[in-house]
């Protein structure tokens, strides 16, 4: 099924778009609204609360390009040494353009 | 987090003008992601106030730009919507993780500070919890922030096109990636948050390279809390 970008067509993609991704910030609140939060539940929430970050970076190190590496890279050492979320940003997203601009 | 105080769910215009001003700094990078968006989609044929209307309304900068590489003449709808589903199938875990404050707030402020939940801010509010501090400040002053700026960004991409041409070479799309790899390293950090992390990595990289695309980040975080599952249980018995 498609629909045609021309006239409504976009507006109604992009509202389509936006009842899903609304769907989303909503469902788990909702779903866990459900389901009585015992000591397994917590668990669980608390394991998966670091991991989703976890399982973002982790694609993005390993399949990355060395320019992306180059970011990871520099934003935990230098988040590491000085503890400061702006600076070790700044530096990761620099590395990761002064690599892109070498050639090759 | 297993005692949950009464008083961190609370949020009043200080809170959540505290933490609008902790995530502006981060809105300069936003501004320039979303000037790349604004770019990226004007040139894949979408018009100038749709493109608008869309950072608007759906606010997920990489649902956004993985809708562009579909968008043409004709959209097949279906894929288009289970694409953005996938990528922000996150927003659910998100919600969850933060359930356990958000169950004391009445449902409409509940359901309504997740209006604006986005990698950066829950990040920063479930850190804030971790902490011992109120967070929904965080969640709901930081999110507009960055609504604000991906809306103005993408804004400054359709009329003044060609300010970010090629985001990729300005290591612009790296920003979310370096914030939150800030974030995960500021956090408390013990062993056995290691090993759930550990098993989270290998199992998004297993689905990352075997289960369709995007399912990595669900695949990965759901492995993570049944790792949480078993490693207190574990400890538990010693």
């Amino acid at each position: 099924m498609s629909i045609e970008t021309a006239g409504w067509g976009t507006l109604v993609l992009v509202l389509a778009m936006m009842i899903v991704t609304l769907a989303t910030r909503w469902g788990g609140v909702f779903v866990m609204s459900l389901v009585p939060v015992g000591h397994r539940v917590k668990r669980f929430i608390d394991g998966m609360s670091g991991s989703v970050l976890v399982a973002l970076l982790a694609p993005m190190a390993v399949a990355g390009d060395n320019g992306a590496r180059a970011a990871l890279l520099v934003t935990a050492v230098f988040m590491l040494l000085t503890r400061k979320p702006l600076l070790a940003i700044t530096g990761g997203i620099l590395a990761a353009a002064l690599v892109r601009q070498l050639p090759g | 987090m297993n005692t949950v105080d009464t008083g961190l769910h609370r949020l009043d215009g200080r809170l959540v003008w505290t933490g609008f001003r902790e995530l502006v700094p981060l809105s300069i990078f936003v501004v320039a992601f979303g000037a790349a968006f604004g770019l990226a989609a004007t040139q894949a044929g979408i018009g100038e106030l749709a493109v608008v209307v869309m950072s608007t309304l759906v606010f997920s900068g990489y649902a956004q730009f993985a809708a562009l590489e579909l968008w043409g003449q004709q959209v097949p709808v279906i894929t288009m919507l289970v694409t953005v589903l996938v990528i922000s199938a996150r927003h659910l875990l998100m919600g969850a993780t933060l359930y356990p404050w958000l169950r004391e707030l009445p449902p409409v402020k509940r359901y309504g500070v997740m209006l604006v939940a986005s990698d950066a801010n829950w990040a920063m509010s479930l850190q804030a919890f971790g902490r011992g501090q109120p967070g929904f400040g965080l969640l709901l002053g930081g999110g507009l922030a960055l609504w604000l700026f991906w809306v103005l960004g993408t804004l400054l991409g359709v009329c003044s096109g060609g300010v970010v041409r090629d985001p990729r070479s300005w290591g612009l799309d790296m920003v979310m990636g370096c914030f939150l790899l800030a974030v995960l390293v500021s956090g408390k950090n013990n062993w056995r948050m290691l090993v759930n992390w550990s098993v989270a990595a290998c199992a998004s990289l297993l689905a990352f390279r075997y289960l369709p695309e995007n399912s990595h980040v669900i695949t990965g975080a759901v492995a993570g809390g049944v790792a949480g599952i078993f490693g207190r249980e574990k400890i538990d018995e010693h």
